[in-house]
């Protein structure tokens, strides 16, 4: 037998799930998270799952985190082997000293099985044809089996549980009665059969405190209902489908007028994404707040569209949930790829507004200020989440909402400003912030209209080719910029310990494996200033930051460092500056790999003789 | 295209309409198109029309996509909103304008071009979808601003001026919108405007995607012998199936066509059509059948024009997906926004789980 001692861990480890999708396991592995945190106990989870429907390999990996980190750790501490076709692999990737359940009702041959893990089988095949005829019941009541076998192995309450699924099926009492037996025949099997509890544990804690467990998708729909969007249009695309679907839903439920059940919305699934963004775009126009949800393929397709809405000053929302790229990619992956098809897309010289939240609580708030921020500024925005944040559930602030705030509509021309005599020029800037007053399609009969086009005009919405009038206006937008530095979320600053001549830019899903990295690297001694980013264009604290530090890494989750060549592009910074950290093989970047590659590259840099600003390649 | 601009005073006897609105209040600015342009009429037939049917200059959104056709809405309607959007996707676009206000009415603008090469698939998508529109098409057969090549409605055998032939089998607009699920489709030729100003009119009455495909030709590139878009072609073939006339509640007309002579059709907004029959078998409301006379007449060699099909019954997008009777546009933050007890109580669901 193994001489590697049994892990022993309290609060704190991490259990895969390795599943075949299309079983009905995700909603069971997510019943076992909310249990763990049912018990007071934060937890942090992932589906890493393919672009199938039904029969390939899908995996849930939980970090139980007592510490309240929730990144991912990296890691297995106990692997719950139910996919038959993977089983080489995922006993392989058990840590040393860690635990296998499986289904043991067919017979393995030793060799199958590594002697340093703890083996801990459980018939559950056998106990489910023993208990149930129909076979779709065998397979979904197997997989609350095993929730509630590890409910015994783990020590955690069989209440919290119970509990759990009496709320999940709340009126349909067959269910809960079903659940609630499954359920406990795991729990009493393995009590019987097995060594429970195993060296892993949930004790109580009050670590989860009033926060909520959601994705950032529904976060990001739920911003749009609060900010105002009554026109969505889109085509479906993962990992954003469900921004559109969770809309609908919050809207049937928010936005149906009480008196006569009609929407107080308009959804449509258009035939292409280059007919979403069209539809936004031709909603904003005639003043209604309008959004799309899509990634990347689908930004690619609406290029043309993003220039148009640039141009002409359109205002569109755009929620952009990153996929690993380039082409079809990692449909089912995380990446923050899409950086620079986004602030610069479309041809000839444009430059976008992109929102970068870090979870799902910014999802909302981001969500809900993108509106504002483009009426305000007349242009397209978009929130850059993507698969991590968007598709899987976590903790994170409770949504807020002050209910005196008024939606920011811009610099819109009433009827009673054009019969006052106001001056109307659609492109004129009279106020010197590059924003033009706008006019929407009906509001006077014979004052304010103007024709809207992605030609050339003069200030007054004319066409013109002439240079004068072209350089005004590109001029203006350049300034629109400068003005938009100041009204988007400012970045977010921590401070190491002592003073620290390295700093660390990083945004968007990286943030909780950051916060970690942070933790690790101060714990070594390693000090390292934290900025987040959170919008494009920089605000002026962006460059500040580099500017105050000798050399600034720059966390991200792509391969070609994308936010490095646009603060090198747009802060005119020397490259060698700025030291690239990469994570991009499409599962979310861990704090061991940020706090290794800071480490190496400080550690580097102080053994040897070369430049401190010599660049570190990932 | 004319360089005189339109002098600005007004006689004291110049018509207006009920609103108080002369004709001028609907002109646009001045057209840039060659003379003799087909499209130039089908802008004074939009500005008659509008005039006569006493429309608030600003209750109409002019949209177009790009080409010869997609400029003119800058030569009409000079008090209305207009979208000059980028090549085939105006459809799009408009969809999403009139989802943001229903109240107002909706001009398409497009060409061939526009229409049934780039943008066939989003033509298509807003039939389907029943989008309250007037779309009209300027068809003329040939890419005009870059200097005529063939479009997918040039007909199959027809010759460009330099003597190419197409060898492409020609989309029909008309019978595509028919069975995409379009409410309202006609054919008209710009060189005809006693046709195709009531079919104008009839469109911006109607309730749900109306079609008018206009020939429209192109005088410098698609004018010559050997074209089938050319005005004599158009004339020689042209088979009109009815003449139109659209009254409005407010009109009292005394109908003097013998019966059997006249079709009459009350559409949703209460104007009446009343198609004066030129085909006695001829029924716009059978969809199959108009299909089917379609593709038998253009087998002849007959351009079918007149309003071919009409479902005064048809509901829009907007019955569809069952938007409020205020304009989604209109809508303020208390109406809009669930505010935050709303989102304590989510919060509260948010901790227990789904």
């Amino acid at each position: 037998m193994s001489t590697v001692p049994s892990l022993r861990k309290r609060n704190d480890f991490v259990i895969k799930f390795a599943n075949i999708n299309g079983t009905g396991s995700a909603s069971a592995n997510e019943l076992f998270a909310r249990a763990v945190m049912g018990m007071g106990v934060p937890v942090a989870p992932r589906n890493i799952f393919p672009s199938n429907i039904q029969g390939l390999p899908t995996y849930y990996e939980m970090r139980v985190s007592g510490t309240g980190w929730l990144g991912r750790q990296g890691g297995c501490d106990l692997m719950v082997a139910m996919n038959p076709q993977t089983w080489d692999r995922d006993v392989a990737e058990i840590t040393p000293g860690g635990y296998l359940f499986y289904d043991s009702t067919k017979m393995l041959p030793r060799s199958r099985f590594r002697d340093d893990v703890t083996v801990l089988g459980l018939p559950l095949m056998e106990i489910c044809a023993r208990e149930y005829t129909d076979p779709r019941q065998r397979q979904l009541m197997k997989n609350i089996l095993y929730v509630g076998a590890l409910t015994a192995l783990l020590g955690i309450d069989f209440p919290v549980v119970e509990g759990l699924i009496a709320h999940q099926f709340r009126g349909k009492d067959k269910l809960i009665d079903a659940n609630v037996r499954a359920l406990k025949l795991g729990h009493d099997e393995a009590r019987a059969t097995l060594p429970c509890p195993i060296g892993l544990t949930v004790e109580r804690s009050d670590g989860v405190g009033d926060r909520i467990f959601v994705n950032g998708n529904d976060a990001c729909a739920l911003g749009a209902v609060y900010g105002g969007a009554t026109v969505a249009a889109w085509y479906p695309i993962t990992p954003s489908t469900s921004v559109i679907e969770a809309f609908g839903n919050y809207c049937r439920k928010y936005r149906t007028d009480p008196d006569n059940g009609m929407a107080r919305y308009a959804i449509v699934q258009a035939e292409d994404e280059l007919a979403s963004i069209g539809m936004v775009i031709g909603a904003s126009w005639n003043g209604a707040r309008a959004f799309t949800a899509t990634s990347g393929p689908g930004i690619s397709l609406m290029q043309e569209f993003f220039g148009l809405a640039y141009f002409a000053e359109v205002p569109a929302v755009i929620f952009n949930v990153q996929r690993g790229g380039p082409s079809t990619g990692m449909p089912t992956r995380s990446q923050q790829s899409d950086l620079l098809a986004c602030a610069y897309a479309s041809h000839g010289d444009t430059k976008h507004v992109l929102l970068f939240p870090e979870d799902p609580y910014e999802c909302f708030v981001f969500g809900a200020q993108a509106f504002d921020l483009a009426e305000r500024l007349q242009t397209p925005v978009f929130v850059m989440s993507d698969l991590d944040i968007g598709m899987n559930e976590s903790l994170c602030r409770p949504f807020d909402w002050d209910d005196s705030r008024r939606y920011d509509r811009g610099k819109v021309m009433s009827a009673a400003d054009l019969d006052a005599g106001r001056n109307f020029g659609r492109y004129l800037d009279v106020d010197g912030d590059g924003i033009a007053y706008r006019t929407i399609p009906g509001t006077h009969p014979v004052r304010g209209a103007y024709f809207s086009r992605g030609t050339t005009r003069n200030a007054y919405a004319k066409y013109s080719e002439a240079g004068a009038d072209y350089v005004y206006n590109m001029e203006r937008l350049r300034r629109k910029f400068v003005t938009a530095r100041k009204l988007v979320p400012p970045p977010v600053r921590k401070d190491a310990g002592r003073p620290a001549s390295c700093g660390a830019i990083y945004y968007g899903s990286t943030s909780p494996a950051m916060a970690e990295a942070f933790a690790l690297l101060e714990a070594r001694g390693i000090h390292v200033d934290l900025l987040r980013v959170r919008a494009f264009p920089f605000a002026d604290e962006v460059m500040d930051f580099i500017a105050a530090h000798d050399r600034v890494f720059v966390v991200e989750q792509n391969e070609s460092a994308q936010m490095r060549t646009l603060l090198i592009n747009e802060g005119e910074i020397d490259p060698r500056r700025l030291l690239r950290v990469l994570h991009y093989d499409g599962t979310p970047i861990t704090a061991r790999f940020i706090a290794g590659r800071i480490a190496d590259a400080v550690g580097q840099a102080q053994d040897s003789a070369v430049s401190p600003r010599q660049q570190v390649a990932s | 295209m004319t360089y005189l601009a339109k002098p600005r005073l007004l006689r004291p006897d110049t018509p207006r309409n009920a609103l108080g609105y002369t004709r001028r209040d609907y002109e646009g600015a001045i057209s840039t198109l060659c003379a003799g342009c087909g499209h130039d009429s089908i802008s004074a037939a939009v500005v008659q029309c509008c005039f006569d049917l006493d429309i608030e200059p600003h209750r109409v959104a002019k949209l177009s996509g790009i080409g010869c056709s997609s400029k003119t809405p800058d030569y009409f309607l000079g008090n209305s909103h207009g979208f000059n959007t980028t090549h085939g996707r105006m459809p799009s676009v408009l969809t999403g304008a009139a989802l943001a206000n229903r109240d107002l009415l909706y001009l398409g603008v497009s060409g061939d071009g526009d229409s049934a090469s780039i943008g066939i698939g989003q033509f298509a998508h807003a039939m389907r979808r029943g989008v309250n529109m007037t779309y009209l098409v300027e068809n003329n057969g040939v890419y005009g601003l870059t200097k005529g090549q063939f479009s997918a409605t040039a007909d199959k055998g027809s010759k460009s001026k330099r003597g190419v032939v197409n060898n492409d089998t020609p989309i029909d607009l008309v019978t595509l919108a028919i069975q995409l699920g379009a409410s309202y489709v006609a054919r008209s030729f710009s060189g005809d405007k006693e046709q195709l100003i009531p079919l104008v009119k009839g469109a911006m009455c109607h309730r749900g995607p109306a079609l008018i495909d206009v020939i429209s030709p192109c005088v410098t590139f698609n004018n010559h012998a050997g074209s089938t878009k050319s005005y004599d072609y158009v004339r020689e073939h042209n088979e009109a199936i009815n003449r139109l006339d659209v009254i409005l509640p407010r009109d009292r007309l005394a109908v003097s066509y013998a019966p059997g002579e006249l079709r009459r059709v009350v559409q949703h907004d209460g104007s009446t059509l009343y198609l004066r029959k030129l085909r006695a078998d001829y029924d716009p409301s059978d969809r199959v059948g108009a299909m089917n006379y379609l593709q038998e007449r253009r087998a002849l060699g007959e351009i079918v024009t007149g309003l071919i099909y009409v479902d005064a019954d048809a509901d829009d997008l907007h019955h569809y997906l069952n938007t409020v009777e205020t304009p989604l546009n209109q809508l303020g933050v208390a109406e809009l926004c669930p505010g935050a007890e709303a989102l304590a109580a989510l919060n509260e669901s948010l901790r227990k789980g789904a």
